[in-house]
């Protein structure tokens, strides 16, 4: 008697079954592929968006084209110094370089969507005006006339 | 030959394989959400085009920002906080100020196009009258933002932010008076109606020059 009342305490905690782990994990993995999208630049100058509280979201993400222009980051800087400099896809860029990088933009899509494209501008907050207006002044020439501020949605005042 | 039963597949890895894919799909993806204000850039203009007819002055705002970010309208230095309230006056007049924007009822533009034989006009403001209703008034006022090569883009955004914020108000208070609700929530055609009344004028002039950096 004493012998079998030893054998059940022992027994009285069952290990827990972790045959559902596996649809957790991939309920997870599906909720973090749905609502997420693939980074697509490396950023290779420092962007820190300005707040504004009229924000609209920005539709239609394959059809949007972004340019970036801040100050180099601090591995590029003893290249390239502390100027705000143009990123367009993964490199520097002048401002002659706008033209071609809409031109390959709007070779990748089809006629269709060429007029709904948009650009992004992610400008940081510290650079000055004049770069932003020189490169608003080549996406006109470009004809890229739908363009979009970039910022950070704060809450109302 | 007797049937032997197939036997189990081990799925005790199955639960290393999905977290293996979970980190991959955190590390290489992002989550923010991007977002801006959406601007639509004056076609460039060939230079021997001749210049289109002057807007008379009364119908233009002037907003300055200067190198040193600092803000004037039509000349008089204001504070950011000011300039929203001072955009939705000039829009929309309500005491048909001289100073500020021309304004012109639906019914008033119609009158205008059946005596210049305007057919399309015509038609337009008949639908907004129907809607709207021959006194809402359209605004013929132009604000104009102009910058140095100096400004800030952070004070720039700003004030680009509080411009938009007014027009923004403009629309949602015509959208609850004629449809009981806020603009983002009406479907997108009753959208289009109310831009029509209350368009986004915002013309974007080149920067001076002066200044410098």
């Amino acid at each position: 008697m004493a012998r079998f009342k030893s054998r059940t305490t022992k027994k009285s905690i069952p290990p827990i079954s972790t045959a559902s782990l596996p649809d957790i994990v991939f309920m997870l993995l599906f909720f973090f592929m749905v609502s997420t999208s693939m980074r697509k630049n490396e950023l290779k100058v420092q962007v820190t968006l300005p707040d504004a509280t009229e924000v609209k979201k920005l539709e239609k993400k394959s059809l949007v084209s972004y340019i970036f222009i801040g100050e180099p980051m601090p591995a590029y800087q003893s290249k390239y110094g502390t100027e705000p400099m143009i990123q367009l896809n993964d490199q520097f860029a002048t401002l002659n370089d706008i033209r071609d990088y809409i031109a390959a933009e709007r070779e990748s899509r089809s006629e269709a969507e060429i007029p709904f494209m948009t650009t992004s501008l992610k400008v940081d907050e510290n650079t000055n005006m004049g770069i932003v207006t020189d490169v608003k002044m080549k996406l006109r020439e470009a004809n890229a006339l739908k363009i979009n501020y970039s910022t950070r949605k704060t809450l109302h005042k | 030959m007797a049937k032997r039963p197939i036997p189990e597949i081990n799925a005790g890895s199955m639960a290393d394989i999905a977290f293996l894919l979970l980190i991959f799909f955190l590390v290489t993806t992002t989550m923010d959400v991007d977002g801006g204000m959406a601007r639509k850039l004056p076609p460039s203009i060939p230079k021997d085009t001749p210049l289109p007819p002057p807007i008379k002055e009364r119908n233009v705002l002037a907003v300055h920002i200067n190198k040193d970010n600092n803000l004037a309208v039509e000349g008089n230095p204001i504070d950011i906080s000011q300039l929203r309230n001072m955009v939705k006056d000039f829009i929309i007049n309500p005491r048909n100020d001289e100073k500020l924007s021309e304004t012109e009822t639906l019914a008033m533009k119609k009158a205008d196009a059946l005596a210049t034989g305007n057919a399309k006009i015509v038609n337009d403001m008949e639908r907004l009258i129907r809607i709207f209703g021959p006194n809402t008034t359209i605004s013929k006022g132009v604000v104009s933002l102009q910058n140095d090569r100096g400004t800030k883009y952070a004070k720039y955004i700003e004030v680009q932010n509080e411009l938009v914020g007014a027009f923004n108000e403009l629309k949602n208070e015509l959208s609850i008076r004629i449809y009981g609700k806020e603009f983002d929530k009406l479907p997108e055609y009753q959208q289009e109606l109310v831009k029509e009344i209350i368009p986004l004028s915002i013309s974007e002039a080149e920067p001076r020059n002066v200044g410098g950096k």
